[in-house]
């Protein structure tokens, strides 16, 4: 073979050239088949229908130190009296003998104080808790006027313009995420973070654990941590039998956790 | 709402074990209490009406016209605690423009508006259409025009025509038995289809709520006769007293059998949720459900009505004890509706510990509120009876001159 400079190719520089043709090509594929999401997210042009949101919790690697539940309310501006949660986090001690013991002291967001004698405790461990972000919500169900909803991304909403504040919701919930905002007057619950997973930001609580004890994700997509997370562990969801399809999956959960 | 926060964050020790965080506000409270109460007392007066009127219980006459503006006056009353008690009463219509299907409670509007526009307006227009009639020709002055606004223009009072308004009640009594049976099984439907909810998600709660509507609706029409009877010097027909009393000894026998019912398959599933709900019924819910709902609101007047029923007692002894049953029947409804609406958020869903409910006195939600609401119905079936008399007298000596009595 003979080039335009009457040089000799030898084999080299030609499999050279044909892995830079290659790599151009796939990285212009690559920029105008998933760079087009990309760009359209930064432009405001984000697509629900793309996207399906879940959550996954390692309980091995919570150490109770509440920083998702004070961010969580930073974040959303949930009122800091210690009714109100979008997420908190659980103890859980099982003595030697007796009753498990669960508290919850405002959220666990100023930590837990010693409850129990160490010597008695047979076990402990801690558990954040949020909206599940049902597949079949019964919030959603319930809600007269529609205010309520699941998003296309998998994501269970309230419209507060439009809650009437009957709080049916609040009573059909059985994982006691949702509660009555003072202020607005209309039910207010975790939407992990809608405003910044739009933006293809992790949800508060995700972002500032240090343990990684939050993988927030999408399981339809290989590239995503919670894929890894749900292919390695074995995951329990809470209250299963209520058919509820909860999308925050738990690894690690002890049968004493509802 | 400050007061409330702070009343409890000074009063741990009224949890206990451990709850869910924001389930230390009790989302339902009073107002939600006398919803169902109001509703069960509307279904329960026009079945009683009903039955005077599809299966010609003779006896009942003195109290039918009576029922069905008893029935209308707490229908009317009964959607307020609903309204006071949303976050954003203002957007309430939005139930009725765009309801989600779905949702038990955005039924509600069209329940609602079918019972009361459809069934018992027309039902009352029909059976006084006469009366209203008769009343714009023989008032002076403004209650002329009234009366005649009332009859909405039809002014025939032939036999014919009210043959056919005779007929027409019928047939809308044959609709509204069911109609009445939907608007109080549907209260129950709002409670029992919470699956979240171990307490209230029983299928049994709309038949429960039915009897139990049926229930206070006839103990309702034995006080509202006797008072009435009392204030217009008017000597009570012991027949009547006595056919509601056995009316009310058969329904109190079924509401009764299946509230034991679902106890007692409560008891024997001995579902994970029993061992918290064991321990509400022994400590947060003894008085309300035990001792007023079980001891003084069902066996002591059940006893009471029996013995006055079949026994051999004189007539003022007789319409002592039937009196006295009657209140204590409403005492026991009303435990029946705390009961089940507070009841149900005493526990955590959690199942790992129990709250309590302390009532407010002032603010929508407020004890105060809520005794006007229960009283605001007798105020407007008082009005009521001055606008359309359910007294056959009345009506018999007003019009005797004019046409012949019915």
């Amino acid at each position: 073979m003979i080039d335009n400079n009457n040089k000799p190719v030898n084999r080299r520089g030609f499999l050279g050239s044909c892995s830079r043709f290659i790599a151009a090509g796939l990285g212009a594929i690559s920029v105008f088949k998933f760079g087009g999401s990309l760009w359209g997210q930064e432009n405001g042009q984000y697509n629900p229908a793309e996207h399906n949101y879940a959550m996954g919790i390692d309980v091995h690697k919570c150490i109770g130190c509440g920083r998702c539940a004070d961010a969580c309310k930073r974040e959303n501006d949930v009122t800091r009296e210690p009714y109100y949660f979008r997420t908190w986090v659980e103890r859980y001690v099982i003595p030697s003998e007796g009753e498990t013991v669960v508290d919850s002291p405002n959220g666990g967001i100023d930590g837990f104080p010693e409850t129990v004698d160490k010597n008695d405790v047979l076990r402990t461990f801690f558990v954040p808790k949020l909206c599940n972000h049902c597949s079949n919500p019964p919030c959603v169900q319930v809600c007269p006027v529609g205010a309520t909803f699941a998003s296309r991304d998998g994501v269970v909403l309230v419209d507060e313009k439009y809650c009437v504040g009957c709080r049916y919701c609040i009573q059909a919930c059985p994982y006691g995420a949702r509660y009555f905002h003072p202020e607005s007057k209309t039910a207010d619950k975790c939407t992990f973070c809608y405003h910044r997973i739009t933006k293809g930001l992790p949800p508060a609580c995700v972002e500032v654990c240090p343990t990684h004890a939050r993988v927030f994700g999408e399981i339809g997509q290989l590239s995503s941590p919670l894929r890894r997370f749900v292919r390695f562990n074995d995951l329990t969801v809470l209250k299963p039998w209520l058919n509820t399809k909860p999308k925050v999956y738990y690894a690690g959960a002890d049968g004493e956790v509802r | 709402m400050e007061n409330l926060v702070t009343t409890m964050a000074g009063n741990f020790g009224g949890i206990t074990g451990y709850i869910y965080p924001n389930e230390y506000e009790l989302h339902w409270q009073l107002l939600i209490v006398i919803y169902p109460y109001l509703t069960g007392l509307v279904a329960g007066a026009f079945i009683l009406a009903s039955l005077e009127r599809l299966f010609r219980v003779n006896e009942l006459q003195p109290v039918y016209r009576l029922s069905l503006l008893t029935a209308l006056s707490f229908m009317i009353v009964a959607p307020l605690p609903l309204l006071a008690h949303l976050g954003h009463p203002e957007r309430s219509f939005e139930m009725f423009l765009t309801p989600h299907v779905q949702s038990a409670m955005a039924m509600f509007g069209f329940v609602y508006g079918w019972y009361l526009m459809v069934v018992l307006l027309l039902e009352i227009w029909l059976d006084y259409r006469r009366d209203i009639v008769l009343f714009g020709r023989e008032k002076k002055g403004i209650s002329k025009y009234f009366y005649k606004f009332l009859s909405l223009g039809f002014s025939d009072i032939s036999d014919k025509s009210l043959l056919f308004d005779d007929k027409l009640g019928r047939f809308i009594t044959i609709i509204g038995i069911p109609s009445a049976f939907l608007l109080h099984g549907y209260v129950g439907f709002i409670f029992g289809s919470v699956k979240a909810n171990p307490w209230w998600g029983s299928v049994l709660m709309p038949i429960v709520f039915l009897f139990s509507a049926i229930v206070s609706g006839i103990a309702l029409m034995i006080l509202v006769y006797m008072v009435s009877s009392l204030f217009r010097w008017k000597q009570m027909k012991m027949a009547c007293l006595n056919k509601l009393a056995e009316f009310l000894i058969y329904a109190m026998i079924v509401d009764f059998s299946l509230e034991l019912l679902d106890f007692i398959h409560r008891l024997y599933q001995s579902e994970e949720s029993i061992s918290i709900l064991s321990d509400m019924i022994s400590s947060r819910l003894f008085v309300s459900l035990i001792v007023t709902q079980i001891l003084l609101g069902t066996i002591l007047p059940l006893v009471s009505l029996i013995s006055a029923r079949f026994g051999k007692f004189p007539d003022e002894l007789k319409r002592m004890l039937y009196f006295i049953a009657a209140i204590l029947v409403q005492v026991g409804i009303f435990s029946t509706r705390w009961n089940v609406v507070i009841g149900g958020q005493l526990f955590s869903k959690s199942l790992r510990g129990l709250t309590f409910y302390k009532i407010e006195l002032f603010g929508l939600e407020g004890l105060l509120i809520t005794i006007a609401l229960l009283i605001l119905p007798l105020v407007i079936l008082y009005v009521l009876v001055k606008v359309l008399p359910p007294w056959s007298d009345v009506v018999a000596d007003q019009t005797q001159s004019q046409t012949q009595p019915n």
